[in-house]
């Protein structure tokens, strides 16, 4: 399996990035932390539109920069495809200039995807003979994607592509993403602040924050881990569970769902029973009881978990986050209080009431 | 009637010849000039716009003057040119090229500059990223997108070299065929009383410089290109 391992250290007047990481590069790598964080600043790394002075980067069996040995390969002889947060189409060519201006600097056996393929899965073929100022937003950056897609790149970087766009265009943009990942099976690190984004693309997850690595990993992992809350907004700390359909009861408007043995209902999602379900279960919505509830309770999803570990006390907070395991990682905030009176240990058997609401979380909104 | 058998049209030839040359020359030395002002961050950056705008605000006697003698047998730039050419630059059409090439200098890399400035890098970033070297990003980006910048800088650069009378005076004299040129001939003229001779020349001039503006902001229009 391909990796990217990097090391950079960039310092500016006013800004610093310290970041050193390591990760397979299967499946899409997402680049996560608010404004000023230095989530461009490390595609830029990446890109090789910054130098960093002492900095390393290598890409599967590629190395890109080693500044130890002077390597700096230049961002054009570098196989990547570069998407910006703004289309920058050339203005001067037409549309399918514009798609073949990488293509035709790539020799013939390099070329790993046509023409033919990308003005099909991005859905570009009306706009072929038109210029970028004709298209609306979304359109350009549909052709965007498309012109880094056919420079055959073995990287695709992608810096916010969704961020200029009204939710509308994200919603017409990110499943065109999905598919680029799925059928091309091309490895995509992509920046972004918008956690719905992250939790609909990302397979592994860098973590920024003031500059710094703050977590990297799986993202499922990264999601479970107790300090969270200093890491993320307090309203998203939650897991994520990679679910499957698994029968829809549409008279109570409700999809049952699968994973790791456990059942889960959601509202009704408008899948193939079998397609994926990715959810994000906020901890706050998680309860935890000891016992198997004996009587009826209209919470429906009662998972059984073993309690893996619980998080500081602190005197000044009355929540605590306590992380169980349901097959992977799922978070639960209680009060300090609960945790005293329930006397809840490492290894201990417990039931994780999760609301159904909670699960709604579908993002493809 | 004004009898056009002994108009000699020898100079406007000499002075388009001249205004050809000098803008040749200048967009291929003022392209790289422009293009290092438009993106570098070095120091020097100021002190070179100052003294490529020199020209504009320096009275040509003053340019004409240090030119002749840096161009002249035992001048900086003469000497050298004597000893590989075996003659003099002064009073010379080679003397005129290089003396219009500095005098016209700002009128061709300011236009450049600024064109290559909204351009900008983040068109380039995108070209590097889809395999263009930063040479074969100037050409096939930053230079069509610059195409306005391109035309302003050419038209002004060949204007300004024609009207241009006394660095030329200065440098080249007053030699037919060799250094007379429109400016010069015109002044000659009326230095003359030649009035009618002087009259024809001055509309000629007129009325091109009215149609090569009219070309060009008619084509300027038309270029499919809008870069903000």
């Amino acid at each position: 399996m391909s990796r990217l391992q990097a090391r950079f250290l960039i310092e500016y007047s006013s800004f610093r990035l310290t970041a050193e990481f390591s990760l397979p590069t299967e499946g899409t790598i997402a680049v996560f932390g608010p404004s000023g964080s230095g989530k461009t600043t490390l595609l830029r790394c990446l890109a090789g539109l910054i130098r960093s002075p002492s900095g390393f980067l290598q890409f599967d069996n590629e190395v890109w920069q080693d500044e130890a040995k002077g390597i700096f390969v230049p961002i054009h002889r570098r196989a990547i495809g570069l998407v910006f947060q703004e289309a920058r189409l050339f203005p001067h060519l037409s549309i399918k200039r514009n798609l073949t201006y990488g293509m035709s600097r790539v020799s013939l056996q390099r070329r790993r995807i046509s023409l033919d393929r990308v003005v099909d899965l991005l859905g570009v073929e009306p706009f072929l003979d038109r210029r970028p100022h004709q298209l609306s937003g979304g359109e350009q950056q549909r052709v965007a994607i498309g012109r880094a897609l056919l420079r055959s790149p073995c990287l695709l970087l992608m810096d916010e592509p969704l961020a200029s766009l009204d939710i509308q265009r994200r919603r017409e943009i990110l499943p065109f993403i999905q598919r680029v990942h799925q059928e091309l099976t091309m490895p995509i690190v992509y920046v972004s602040h918008d956690l719905s984004e992250i939790l609909q693309l990302a397979k592994s997850l860098i973590l920024l924050k003031e500059g710094r690595v703050a977590a990297v990993g799986p993202i499922q992992e990264i999601f479970g881990r107790l300090d969270l809350p200093g890491v993320v907004e307090p309203g998203v700390v939650g897991s994520i569970l990679d679910t499957q359909v698994a029968a829809h009861e549409p008279e109570f408007g409700l999809s049952r769902v699968e994973c790791f043995g456990h059942s889960l209902f959601v509202p009704h999602q408008n899948l193939p029973v079998g397609a994926p379900l990715r959810l994000h279960v906020l901890a706050r919505d998680v309860s935890v009881v000891t016992h198997f509830p004996q009587t009826q309770t209209s919470v429906l999803n009662v998972l059984e978990a073993t309690v893996v570990e619980i998080g500081r006390s602190r005197s000044d907070q009355y929540a605590v986050e306590v992380k169980l395991d349901v097959g992977c990682p799922l978070l639960a905030t209680i009060t300090r209080k609960s945790l005293h009176h329930l006397n809840l240990k490492k290894g201990q058997v417990v039931y994780a009431h999760v609301k159904a609401v909670a699960l709604s979380q579908d993002f493809r909104e | 009637m004004v009898d056009f058998t002994d108009l000699n049209l020898g100079p406007l030839w000499l002075s388009l010849q001249l205004a050809g040359v000098t803008v040749l020359v200048l967009l291929i030395i003022g392209t790289p000039i422009a293009w290092w002002l438009a993106h570098t961050r070095s120091f020097f950056k100021t002190a070179v716009e100052a003294i490529v705008a020199l020209p504009i605000v320096l009275p040509p006697t003053v340019l004409g003057f240090y030119l002749l003698v840096a161009l002249g047998p035992q001048g900086l730039v003469g000497a050298v040119w004597h000893q590989f050419t075996g003659s003099a630059l002064s009073f010379t059409f080679s003397g005129l090229v290089i003396a219009s090439t500095l005098y016209s200098m700002p009128f061709v890399v300011q236009p450049l500059q600024g064109a290559f400035e909204a351009v900008g890098k983040r068109p380039l970033e995108v070209a590097w990223s889809l395999g263009a070297s930063p040479f074969d990003a100037f050409l096939t980006v930053a230079s069509p997108m610059a195409v306005r910048g391109y035309l302003t800088a050419i038209v002004l650069g060949f204007a300004h070299t024609l009207g241009e009378f006394g660095v030329v005076l200065m440098v080249g004299g007053n030699i037919p065929g060799k250094t007379k040129v429109i400016s010069i001939a015109i002044y000659d003229h009326v230095e003359t009383l030649e009035y009618t001779q002087a009259h024809v020349l001055s509309a000629g001039l007129l009325v091109f410089s009215f149609i090569v503006l009219l070309i060009v902001y008619t084509l300027n229009r038309r270029l499919p290109l809008q870069v903000s």
